[in-house]
C-alpha cells in the first residue's frame, strides 16, 4: 500500500502499463517466502501475520495457506489498519479509507510479521508499527513486502520480498489480486 | 483505497446522500475497535486544535466529542455560553473569527438557533460540526442512533423505528426521521398532536397518536426526553397524563415484540417517559448508545477534520 499508489485503485488504461509479474510469478515468489518465514522462525506457533488493507490482508491470507500447506500449522492472521496512524491527514485531498484493525490479542511473546503488497517509501510501514504498539507489545516485529520499489524514506527495510524492483519516483506500481480486484494476479508499472 | 467523503462541515442528515451516512457508519466500525485497544488512542488528528463551543448546555454531547477528539489525539478548548464574550455582547460571527485566529481546526457547535451551524460553516476555513441547533438537527445522535440499529440488527432497511414524545422541539427526532428513512426504514411518530402535528408526513413518515397499537409492530421504540426547559404548558396537560398516554411504562413495554430494542437520546427522566424497569431492562439498549456516540464521534471529525483546508 503505497502512498502514491492510492488514487489509482480504478483501473487505468493497462495499455500503457508495463507487466512485471503474472500469475505463476506471484506464487512463486510467495511460497518463496513462506520457506524463508519457516527458515527464519524456529517457533512458528507465535507467529502472526499482519496484513495492511486491502492487498496485504489478502497476501497475509495466501502466505498463512502456504505456511500451512508446507509446515502443517496454522498461524494466525489479522488486519492492521494504518489510516488512523498516518502522519499526513489534513495535507491530501483525499482521506484514505479506515478499516477496523484486528489482531490476535496478546502480542507479548509473538512475532508479528507486517505484510503489505508494495514497499516504497516505509511511511505505511512506520505507520503500521505505531499502530501495533497501541495493541501491545510483540517480541519481534517483521516486514513482508511483494514488491520493494526502493525511495525509502525513513530508515526501515523488509525482512522478505517478493521482488525488488527499481523504479523512478513518478513511476507506479501497481498489485492486482483476483480475490480483490476481480481481476488476474499481476503486478503492473505505469510511467507517467 | 481513497474515499469519496469531501464535506469539512457536518451540519445535519438531511442534506446527506445514503451513502453518504452508510460510509460514516463504516468508518465508525473502524473507530469502535480503538476503543478495545490497550491504548485507546490514534493519532489521526495529532495537532489540531478542536474548539467545543456550547452556546447551550450540554454535558454528554460536549464530554462524547471531547473524548473523540482526545482519542483521536487532536487538542481541545472547551467554551460554554457562560464563559465566551457572547455575554459581553459579541456577535456568534464575531466569536467564531476569534477562534479562527487562533487557528482552530474544528468548530463542534451548539446552539439553541437553528441554522447557527451553517452560518458559521460558509463563513469559516475550520471544519464545523452540529452538535445541536435548536430544533432543527442534531446529526452525530441521529448517527449513533443508526449506528446501534445497524450493530444490534443487522440492518436498517425495512424496519419498524418509532420515536415517541416531544417530535415538535426535537432535533434528535429530526436528524433520526432524515437518516432512518434515506436507510430505508419505516418510521412512526407518536405523541400529542399538539407535539406531534401531522405536518410532519410531509418527510414520508406516519403519525400516530395511540401508541398501544404501534408498539406491537415495532422494532425500534426510540423515546424521546419530555424537554421540560422547552414546553410551555399549553403543549399537553401534565408530566402524569403524558406518562399514562405516552410513557413507556412497565406494563406498556409488555406490548413489545422481545427482540425490539428501546433506545433513548439521555438525559433519561425515569418514571415520565419511562419507566426504571424498561431503562435498565433487557431491550434496553441505552448505554451502548454512549458508548456508539464515542466511536461515530471520533469518525466524524477524522472524515471532516482530516480533509485538507
Amino acid at each position: 500500500m503505497q502512498m502514491d499508489d492510492k488514487k489509482h485503485s480504478a483501473s487505468p488504461a493497462r495499455t500503457s502499463g508495463v507487466p512485471i509479474m503474472d500469475a505463476e510469478a506471484i506464487r512463486r515468489a510467495l511460497r518463496r517466502i513462506t520457506h524463508e518465514i519457516i527458515e527464519q522462525n524456529a517457533d512458528l506457533k507465535s507467529v502472526v501475520l499482519a496484513g495492511i488493507p486491502l492487498r496485504g490482508v489478502e497476501i497475509a491470507r495466501r502466505l498463512a495457506a502456504f505456511i500451512r500447506d508446507v509446515a502443517k500449522i496454522d498461524i494466525e492472521t489479522g488486519t492492521i489498519d494504518v489510516a488512523m496512524h498516518r502522519d499526513d491527514v489534513g495535507t491530501r485531498a483525499e482521506l484514505p479509507m479506515v478499516h477496523a484493525s484486528k489482531l490476535p490479542l496478546p502480542l507479548e511473546h509473538r512475532t508479528l510479521i507486517i505484510v503489505d503488497d508494495v514497499l516504497f517509501t516505509g511511511r505505511t510501514a512506520r505507520a503500521a508499527m505505531d499502530a501495533i504498539s497501541s495493541f501491545g507489545r510483540p517480541a519481534r516485529i517483521q516486514l513482508a513486502a511483494l514488491v520493494d520499489r526502493g525511495h525509502r524514506e525513513l530508515p526501515i527495510r523488509a525482512d522478505y520480498v517478493g521482488k525488488n524492483l527499481p523504479t523512478a519516483t513518478r513511476e507506479q506500481i501497481q498489485v492486482r489480486l483476483q480475490n480483490v480486484d476481480q481481476e488476474p494476479d499481476a503486478v503492473w508499472l505505469f510511467k507517467e | 483505497m481513497s474515499t469519496n467523503w469531501n464535506r469539512k462541515d457536518l451540519l445535519g442528515l438531511r442534506e446527506l446522500s445514503a451513502d453518504e451516512i452508510n460510509f460514516i457508519l463504516e468508518t465508525t466500525d473502524a473507530f469502535k475497535q480503538v476503543g478495545t485497544r490497550e491504548i485507546k488512542k490514534v493519532p489521526a488528528l495529532r495537532g489540531k486544535t478542536l474548539v467545543n463551543f456550547f452556546v447551550e448546555p450540554s454535558t454528554r454531547t460536549r464530554t462524547s466529542f471531547e473524548l473523540a477528539a482526545f482519542r483521536l489525539s487532536a487538542d481541545v478548548i472547551n467554551i460554554s455560553a457562560t464563559t465566551s464574550s457572547l455575554t459581553k455582547g459579541e456577535t456568534l460571527k464575531d466569536t467564531a473569527r476569534n477562534l479562527e485566529a487562533l487557528h482552530a481546526d474544528i468548530l463542534v457547535l451548539r446552539h439553541s438557533s437553528a441554522g447557527a451551524p451553517q452560518f458559521l460553516a460558509q463563513r469559516l476555513k475550520s471544519s464545523v460540526i452540529n452538535a445541536g441547533d435548536g430544533a432543527h438537527e442534531h446529526p452525530t445522535q441521529g448517527l449513533l442512533d443508526l449506528y446501534t440499529i445497524r450493530e444490534k440488527r443487522g440492518k436498517i432497511d425495512n424496519l419498524h423505528v418509532v420515536i415517541v414524545g416531544d417530535i415538535l422541539f426535537s432535533r434528535v427526532a429530526r436528524s433520526n426521521i432524515f437518516g432512518l428513512t434515506k436507510l430505508g426504514a419505516r418510521v412512526t411518530l407518536v405523541g400529542p398532536s399538539t407535539l406531534v402535528p401531522r405536518e410532519f408526513e410531509k418527510l414520508g413518515v406516519t403519525v400516530s397518536n395511540q401508541i398501544d397499537k404501534v408498539l406491537p409492530d415495532a422494532d425500534v421504540v426510540n423515546l424521546l426526553r419530555i424537554q421540560h426547559e422547552r414546553q410551555r404548558k399549553e403543549y399537553f396537560p401534565g408530566i402524569s397524563e403524558y406518562t399514562t398516554l405516552f410513557g413507556l411504562t412497565k406494563e406498556r413495554a409488555k406490548l413489545l415484540k422481545p427482540d425490539c430494542l428501546v433506545m433513548h437520546p439521555g438525559p433519561i427522566n425515569r418514571g415520565v417517559e419511562i419507566d426504571s424497569e424498561v431503562a435498565d431492562g433487557l431491550q434496553s439498549v441505552i448505554l451502548d448508545q454512549v458508548t456508539n456516540g464515542l466511536a461515530v464521534r471520533m469518525a466524524v471529525l477524522y472524515l471532516c477534520g482530516g480533509i485538507a483546508a
